[in-house]
């Protein structure tokens, strides 16, 4: 019979419509500001700067190498190195950066930066509520907007964060064990040699 | 299974087929069909010369959307490039990278661990499942069925990118695989999340093809509309579904066997007419078989590493050569050829886009047919201007 395909569609339909007043699955949508649906933990927008400890500047962990400026797809990151140097998390010298910027109308949240960076420094964040009215540099988000203390990282992504505290643990007792092998080997050079035995009597 | 059994061997002809031109032409009429056409997917064009309502001469007109992403990939690192092939075809990211991070495995000689194999026919089938899906409603979508059909594909497509988002972080622009393997491992709980999806999803496909495939509507728009016989198919490298719609049995997943897929039990569904119902017809096939090699890999998922050890991040200069990486990606045959010349870039980086290929066909598919008709050739063709135009 014409038309009797189009009857069983028109009623798939009408299941779906009236199925969507009793069955969770077929109500699939949230009503966005005022619920939200939770985010996976992979999830990435945006990268951010880690920082440990309290103060933001002391503690950040990026030492200005400027691979992920270099590795940047779209080249969206700004480095500008610093002449002087600071304590990082291990108590060694090192550089910091003294121009950190990331444009965020540029960067395509490809997680690169993430992925190449030695130091655990850069990740992504889950923020991506960043609309702005200023369209020249609202979205250039310097070294300051940037930083954010590690509980932050532990707290949207836990498990990347226990990893990442776990590499720079490893590392700090690799630096210790090493510090401490070598001072010890300074000591012993320092003491005074062992006597040598007196030549025997011939 | 065939189409002729999928759907009863039910043909309706409700308007008669369009006749050839009979050489006594009317005055002609010239007009130009996009770039903001909604129809076109995009911005594409196409320049139409028509008697009365059939078309005479059928121009494209495609680049509006290029962004010269081979010539950038010449200059970039070859890890900086897979985020680009996410952009290619936006709705198939997993299965461009796994393309392009094929044809860089060959050139530096890197071997892919078991688990990677898997996880990536995993998330490769999963692509297959969301984009035949979203075909389907944008064909309908074409035809006039505004928004349900589209929409009760996007309601499974959602599902589909939360399974990516879990896994990869986004839910388009995956840049997930890597050359050696892939960037994570799977998130606790995810491979019976997949599962879940996978056991429900036929029900979707139940639903969708009691809505379509036997509605007269339907079937008088598409059948013997933008006819593709099997020999032009073959002469003008035509591949993926369109190919198969023609009749013809090229799949390169079994073909090439690339990666793991001669461990999975699946059948070609093959078209017979190779009009726009048969292309139709044959991603929905596809999709059922999509669900079987699904199954299977997600049932004997092996643990190990996901990573090639000598695999490198940073510094990553393979040994000078050529490659040519090719894969079934749900358009068809995308291929990435690559010449290196031992430095940091490729020396030469070529895409071979599957509906970018498909697309120059369309005047021979298009001629002695109405302009309603023109639209959904168009939208059986299954193009994504990111990819055509790169």
């Amino acid at each position: 019979m014409l038309g009797k395909g189009i009857i069983k569609g028109l009623a798939e339909t009408a299941r779906n419509f009236f199925g969507s007043f009793v069955s969770e699955r077929r109500l699939t949508t949230v009503p966005y500001p005022d619920a939200r649906q939770p985010l996976a933990e992979n999830t990435r927008q945006f990268p951010f700067l880690v920082y440990d400890g309290d103060d933001w500047e002391q503690g950040l962990r990026c030492v200005a190498c400027q691979i992920c400026e270099k590795e940047c797809p779209p080249q969206c990151i700004y480095i500008v190195k610093s002449k002087d140097k600071k304590p990082d998390y291990k108590g060694q010298m090192q550089f910091y950066p003294a121009v950190f910027d990331i444009d965020l109308a540029v960067c395509m949240s490809c997680q690169i930066c993430v992925e190449v960076c030695p130091f655990e420094s850069i990740k992504m964040d889950t923020e991506f509520e960043l609309s702005t009215a200023d369209r020249f540099g609202g979205l250039l988000f310097h070294k300051k907007q940037l930083a954010k203390p590690n509980a932050h990282y532990h707290r949207i992504h836990p498990t990347d964060a226990a990893a990442s505290d776990a590499v720079l643990a490893a590392e700090k007792a690799k630096q210790e064990a090493k510090a401490r092998a070598a001072a010890e080997a300074k000591a012993k050079a320092a003491a005074p040699a062992p006597v040598a035995p007196p030549p025997s009597a011939s | 299974m065939s189409i002729a059994a999928a759907t009863n061997g039910k043909r309706h002809r409700l308007v008669p087929p369009p006749s050839p031109a009979d050489g006594a032409l009317g005055e002609l009429l010239e007009i130009s069909m996009g770039p903001q056409h909604p129809s076109t997917h995009g911005v594409f064009r196409m320049n139409l010369v028509l008697d009365g309502e059939r078309v005479v001469k059928l121009k494209p007109v495609f680049g509006y959307l290029h962004r010269n992403h081979e010539k950038i990939a010449e200059s970039m690192s070859y890890l900086g490039s897979m985020p680009y092939t996410d952009r290619l075809d936006y709705f198939c990211s997993l299965t461009n990278n796994w393309a392009y991070a094929l044809a860089v495995e060959k050139l530096a000689g890197l071997q892919v661990p078991e688990r990677a194999e898997y996880i990536r026919v995993i998330t490769a089938e999963l692509t297959r499942l969301q984009n035949h899906a979203c075909l389907g409603g944008f064909l309908l979508q074409d035809m006039g069925a505004s928004g349900t059909p589209l929409m009760y594909a996007f309601r499974e497509r959602e599902k589909i990118l939360d399974l990516f988002e879990a896994l990869t972080g986004a839910r388009m622009m995956c840049n997930y695989m890597r050359f050696g393997g892939c960037r994570c491992d799977l998130p606790p709980g995810w491979r019976e999340q997949a599962q879940r999806l996978v056991a429900e999803f036929p029900a979707f496909l139940d639903e969708f093809e009691a809505l379509l495939n036997e509605n007269e509507i339907l079937m008088a728009r598409t059948q013997g509309v933008g006819v593709l016989p099997a020999s032009l198919a073959v002469n003008a490298s035509i591949s993926g579904p369109m190919l198969r719609a023609s009749g013809v049995n090229y799949d390169i997943r079994k073909v090439d066997r690339y990666g793991i897929y001669d461990r999975f039990d699946f059948q070609v569904p093959l078209g017979e007419h190779g009009d726009v119902y048969d292309r139709y017809m044959v991603r929905i096939l596809e999709m059922r078989e999509s669900l079987k090699i699904l199954r299977a890999a997600l049932a004997d998922l092996p643990e190990g590493p996901i990573m090639d050890p000598k695999a490198r991040l940073r510094g990553f200069r393979p040994k000078p050569g050529e490659a040519y990486g090719r894969i079934e990606a749900p358009k068809g045959e995308l291929g990435f050829y690559l010449i290196s010349e031992g430095g940091p870039h490729p020396y030469r980086y070529r895409v071979r886009p599957p509906s970018f290929i498909n697309l120059t066909i369309l005047e021979d598919m298009c001629l002695g047919q109405l302009v309603a008709d023109v639209v959904i050739i168009l939208g059986s063709v299954d193009i994504v201007l990111g990819e055509v135009d790169r």
